[in-house]
Formats: structure tokens, C-alpha cells, sequence
């Protein structure tokens, strides 16, 4: 009776358990379920449906593929780690010293258009990668665990990344909270006029990642020993892989995908270097997206675009006085309904055994 | 020196809720579940104990702050139950369901606030609401330790103190600490001595919530006069490196607890001390992280940790 159920089928029922939770949330907090349904649907199509005169705004449209381009990669990053064995946690560090790292190559060196955004991203990249290189080396060759170090270097990240933009950039006179703006060769372009929104060609580099993560993944000898690691690692060992590389090389790569997120968010985006207060959550987001997606390049892409929709949705939640936040509620239930799928598996099978029993009981 | 004694109050204020909430996280780890969601109870019982205090003390409740601080003690453990629901029932993977409510607290505290308040934070009580600053009469008269330990402290450092008596007492002195303890080392050596490992489980993970709420609680009402979404600003991280530099004993957390929150006081009077001038304001705020993971790469060989902490509980493996 234990059949097996597929990642797509736990997925979805993570995502149709999430959005129930958050529908049930904002009504019993009083507010209209519907609006928030228009909401995404605005998000989704660029259509109103609160006001069906009104004209189609592909505004909402491009944003909500422009909220998808950086937890896409940080979903990547989570994922490429998750299929060692490894749990990247510390992609809100990558995101951030990958942001700085950028940042600095914009507002220090002076080149032509192409070439300065292709050299700031690279470096954002290698910023991340030694970010991912830390915890890597550390479990690698310290067996320490990786979650500890990640979380604490996404603080150490934090701080460190404003202290470099405090004393090294030339800070904003008139906001004090940021640098001065990056020179347009420096920013990523954005893709069409047509609307206000910032998407930008950064989308570039998010599809060359995904088409990287696959070929890795599933195409080379490389990828495949990364993965036999995570499956088992002391057969992955016995049979002459190279564990111990294999696990700072994947956090390494894990953290190049977050600071490219970090570097793709802040020059196509805020086009200033930044001095965080806060976390992006865009290292987190990335933990939702690789699970729901099952750590695979395609499941990884749709999920991105899933809660992107949710985030680029809660943004136009607050026009319906419902609070954003409950896009990060929907978020946290379908974690968590992933987290628990061995309870939903068990669910699965309790509900086939009740449809066979309807049938007429014919057990196989 | 006199600049320290000076300093020493306020390092024990900030260091009160890390040494509590630490404390939360050994019950947790010791009975062999990670709980990373310590920033999630904090969050939430911060919340609720700042919430509860506006209304109650609009009123004119009277003791509002103790009701708003046992109120958080409980909506901690209350989230925190999901947390051991889906890692001891369910089979999770500790960290993702830890980060699911991390996640999930971030979101609903200020959805809430929203609704109730309208606005991205608490109203702001009175300060005359919350907990006052005590001296204790003759012990403030000994020269030096009484201004440093017995005058203008908040009853709550005195609370921590005793919380971390108590768990040293009940998880090292008592046939009770011991079983829970050996459910963080071996678990199924323990469920064949008779031990009921979900149980023991569950009191670890509930303990664990119900102090960080209350550490949650202790950090909004003395630190602040509301809850915003950057409240708790990731100490329940720093409550984890506390727990990790405290190596998982009670006396450890105190002292790391005081360390860390001595830290972060020399950060707030760097610009008064001549040496710590020219440091950047942000080496005090990353210090605790980095000497984390120097603590770590020092310990790695020794094994200092609860060992199955974290593992997900297979009764037929050996």
C-alpha cells in the first residue's frame, strides 16, 4: 500500500494547503478573500478585475517576472547545495556581499557599458562564492555544521557589507543611507520602455544559470558525483568520489547563484549601493522555492515564478487594505507542508486506501 | 574602570534575553531537536507581550506587564508546537520546519499589528507600564559588585539568573534531566531503558518556546517601547550562538549570555573609550558571529554538542 507519490503531486498539495491557510487567515481577520484572489490575478495578467473597464496593465505583469528573476537564483542556490546533502541557509549573506561586491566594481572602475555590468556581476559571483566557500570548507574539512556557519555569516555579511559601503563608497549627501547613483554603464538596462516597471536583462543571466544548473546536474561526471554525495556520501566516498571537494565546490557554486541575485537586484533595481537594515529575505525565499520546485532546474523555475506572484501580489494587496505580510504567511505554510510531507504521503495513502474501499475493495 | 561598572547594567539588560532564550534552546537541543525558530518565539511572544500591554494597560490592569509576560511564555510555546509537531511526529527535517516558522513569525506579527494597530508596529505603551529598574537596598552598598550587579537592574536580569539555576538543577541533578538528555544522545538506547522519547521530545521543544517568548517579551519591554518588524533583529540567532559558545550547559550560556551582551554595550559606548574609537560601529554587531564560528573550528574535534541533536528520530535504527 505504499506507493510512492511523485515531488510535483506534494508540491502541489504544499501550495493548494498554503493558499487555503492564507485565504482562511485573511478572513477570519475580517478582511475579503476575493480581493486578495484579484490581487494575483492582477499580478498574474495585468487585469483588473476589481474595475473590468479599465485596460490590461502589463506593468503588473513585468514587476511580478521581475520579482522572480532573484529568488529564482537563490532557489537555484538552495537547490544546487540541497542535491550534495548540504542546506544552504546562508544565501541572505551570499545575497548581500554579492550586492556590495557589485557595487564596488560599479562606483570604482570605469569601462564601457557591456563589459562593466558583465565584470560587476562576476564579481557579485565570486563575492557569494567565497561566502559559500566558509561553511563549505568548514564542514568539509572541520565537520562542522553548515547551517550554524551560513546563519551566522549571513549576519557577518550584514554588518560587513555596510561597513565596507560606509567607509570605502561615496555615500548619498542628502540620504546618508545609501551610495551616490551607479554610472549607467553600470546598470543593468531595462528590457522595454513600454511600462514603469524595472525588468530588466539581468532575466539573461537567470536563464543561463538555470540551463547551467541542469547541464551540471544531470549532464556531467562532475554533477553526477555531487549528487551520488548527497544520496550517500560514505558510498560516494568508498567509490573513489571526491566527498570532502564535492562539498566546498557545491557551496561555492551555491553562493555564487546567491550573489548573483544580490548583484542582478542591485544594479537592475535600486542602481545605488546599499546599506541594509534588514535582511532581503530573498536567501530565504530561496529555501521555499528549491523545496517546492524538488531541487530540479524546471520545478526551481516555476516555483520562483509561484511565489514571486505571491510577493509581487502582496504588493498590490495593500491597495485592498489587506496587509502584505500574509503573502509571507502562505509562504511559511508551504514550507512547512513540505517539511511535514511525510505526514502527507501518509495522508495520500490513508485517501487511495478509502478510494479503493469505495471501489469495492479490491486490494492488489 | 569606572566607565565599566557604568557600562555593566546595560550589558546585563541586553544580555537577559539571550541567556533566557539560550537557555530555551538547551532544553530543546538536549533533548535532540534543533530549535532555529528561537527568532520566531522571540518574535512572536515580543509581539504579544506589547500588544497585550497597550490594551491592558489602557485599562488600567493592574501588573499588566507580568500578565503580558506569562501571555508570551504561552504564545511561544504555542508556536513552537507546530515546531514539534511536524520534527517529532512527522519525521521533518528540523531546519526547514525551524525556518518555516522563522518565516511564518516574521509575517504574522506584522500582519496582526496591521489589523490591530494599523500601522507596521505596535502602538507604544507608557513606560511607566512595563518593568522598572530595581535596586536592592543594602547589597547596592558593597563597593563595586553592588553598582554593578545590585543597582538599576531590571527584575527580569534576576529572573534569568534564577531560570539558569533551575535548568543547571533539573538537567543535571534530577533522574528527569538525565532521561532528557540521554533523548539528545541516543535515542533509542533510551526508548530500550523505558524512556518515552516523543515525551521528553515535547517538554524540551515546549520548554524552548516558552522561554524564548518570554525572552522575546523581556527584549521588547526593556529595550523598547514597541514591537516592529526589526525588533528581535536576529537575536534568537545570537541566542544560538550563545548556546553553542555557552557549550550547551547552563553555566556556559550565562557566561557567553553576559559576554555577547557586554559586546554589544561596548559597541553602544566605543565613541567614550580611546582604545575602541577608530573600531567601526559594526565590528561590535558582528563580534558574537564571528567568535561562533572561531568556537566551532576550536571545538570541532571535541564533540561537545547533544549528539543526536537534529537527527530525525528512527526507532528501528541502531
Amino acid at each position: 500500500m505504499n506507493k510512492k507519490h511523485s515531488a510535483l503531486k506534494i508540491s502541489l498539495i504544499a501550495v493548494v494547503f498554503g493558499l487555503l491557510l492564507g485565504f482562511l487567515v485573511v478572513l477570519i481577520t475580517g478582511r475579503s478573500p476575493m480581493d486578495m484572489l484579484y490581487a494575483f490575478i492582477r499580478s498574474l495578467t495585468g487585469y483588473n478585475l476589481a474595475k473590468p473597464d479599465k485596460p490590461i496593465n502589463l506593468m503588473y505583469v513585468f514587476n511580478w517576472l521581475l520579482e522572480a528573476m532573484p529568488i529564482i537564483l537563490t532557489g537555484l542556490s538552495v537547490g544546487f547545495a540541497y542535491r550534495t546533502g548540504l542546506f544552504n541557509i546562508g544565501g541572505e549573506g551570499q545575497f548581500m556581499v554579492g550586492s556590495t561586491a557589485a557595487s564596488f566594481v560599479a562606483l570604482t572602475i570605469n569601462m564601457p557599458l557591456v563589459p562593466h555590468i558583465i565584470l560587476c556581476l562576476v564579481v557579485g559571483m565570486l563575492a557569494g562564492a567565497l561566502w559559500g566557500f566558509i561553511p563549505g570548507f568548514l564542514k568539509a574539512y572541520h565537520n562542522i555544521n553548515e547551517v550554524v556557519v551560513c546563519i551566522m555569516l549571513n549576519y557577518i555579511g550584514l554588518f560587513f557589507s555596510n561597513y565596507l559601503v560606509r567607509t570605502f563608497l561615496e555615500i548619498d549627501p542628502n540620504t546618508n543611507a545609501r551610495t551616490v547613483a551607479f554610472p549607467i554603464t553600470a546598470v543593468l538596462p531595462k528590457v522595454t520602455d513600454m511600462t514603469a516597471s524595472q525588468f530588466n536583462y539581468g532575466f539573461v543571466l537567470v536563464v543561463l544559470c538555470l540551463v547551467m544548473y541542469w547541464f551540471i546536474l544531470e549532464k556531467t561526471t562532475f554533477g553526477y558525483s555531487l549528487r551520488a554525495t548527497g544520496f550517500n556520501s560514505e558510498a560516494a566516498r568508498f567509490a573513489g568520489m571526491k566527498v570532502k571537494r564535492n562539498t566546498v565546490y557545491s557551496m561555492m557554486i551555491a553562493g555564487a547563484l546567491s550573489g548573483a541575485a544580490g548583484a542582478i537586484v542591485v544594479l537592475g533595481v535600486f542602481k545605488y549601493g546599499r546599506i541594509f537594515t534588514l535582511f532581503d529575505n530573498y536567501g530565504f525565499d530561496g529555501i521555499s522555492v528549491a523545496l517546492v520546485g524538488a531541487a530540479n532546474a524546471v520545478g526551481i523555475a516555476l516555483s520562483g515564478l509561484l511565489f514571486a506572484l505571491l510577493k509581487s501580489g502582496g504588493n498590490n494587496l495593500q491597495l485592498f487594505n489587506i496587509p502584505k505580510e500574509i503573502s509571507q504567511l502562505i509562504q511559511a505554510a508551504i514550507i512547512f507542508f513540505v517539511a511535514i510531507q511525510y505526514g502527507v504521503i501518509l495522508m495520500l495513502n490513508k485517501f487511495d486506501g478509502f478510494k479503493l474501499k469505495l471501489k469495492g475493495g479490491k486490494k492488489a | 574602570m569606572k566607565l565599566i561598572i557604568e557600562m555593566f547594567p546595560i550589558a546585563l539588560m541586553l544580555s537577559t534575553p539571550l541567556i533566557i532564550a539560550a537557555l530555551g534552546g538547551l532544553f530543546s537541543e538536549r533533548s535532540g531537536i534543533v530549535n532555529i525558530a528561537l527568532e520566531a518565539c522571540m518574535s512572536v511572544g515580543g509581539f504579544t507581550a506589547a500588544t497585550l500591554l497597550v490594551i491592558l494597560s489602557s485599562k488600567g490592569v493592574p501588573n499588566a506587564v507580568w500578565i503580558a509576560s506569562v501571555a508570551a511564555i504561552f504564545s511561544g510555546a504555542l508556536l513552537v508546537s507546530i515546531h514539534a509537531f511536524a520534527s517529532i511526529h512527522m519525521k521533518a527535517d528540523q531546519t526547514i520546519s525551524g525556518t518555516a516558522l522563522n518565516v511564518f513569525a516574521g509575517g504574522l506579527t506584522i500582519y496582526l499589528s496591521e489589523i490591530i494597530f494599523n500601522a507596521k508596529s505596535t502602538e507604544a505603551y507608557s513606560t511607566g507600564a512595563t518593568f522598572s529598574k530595581m535596586s536592592i537596598p543594602i547589597l547596592k552598598e558593597i563597593p563595586v559588585i553592588g553598582k554593578m550587579f545590585f543597582e538599576g537592574i531590571y527584575p527580569t536580569t534576576y529572573i534569568a539568573f534564577i531560570l539558569v539555576l533551575v535548568s543547571w538543577f533539573i538537567l543535571f541533578k534530577t533522574p528527569f534531566g538525565l532521561r532528557l538528555r540521554s533523548c539528545g544522545e541516543f535515542p533509542q538506547a533510551s526508548a530500550s531503558m523505558g524512556i518515552n522519547v516523543v515525551k521528553m521530545r515535547w517538554i524540551g521543544v515546549l520548554a524552548s518556546g516558552a522561554f524564548a517568548g518570554f525572552a522575546g517579551a523581556v527584549l521588547v519591554l526593556t529595550t523598547s517601547t514597541f514591537y516592529f518588524a526589526g525588533s528581535i533583529h536576529g537575536l534568537g540567532f545570537v541566542a544560538i550562538a550563545t548556546l553553542i559558545f555557552g557549550k550547551w550547559n547552563p553555566w556556559g550560556v550565562l557566561f557567553a549570555g553576559i559576554f555577547f551582551g557586554f559586546a554589544q554595550t561596548l559597541g553602544l559606548y566605543s565613541s567614550a573609550i580611546p582604545y575602541l574609537q577608530k573600531l567601526p560601529n559594526e565590528f561590535f554587531s558582528l563580534f558574537p558571529y564571528v567568535i561562533t564560528i572561531i568556537v566551532l573550528v576550536l571545538f570541532a574535534s571535541k564533540s561537545v554538542g547533544p549528539k543526536a541533536s537534529g537527527e530525525i528520530y528512527d526507532s528501528s535504527k541502531r
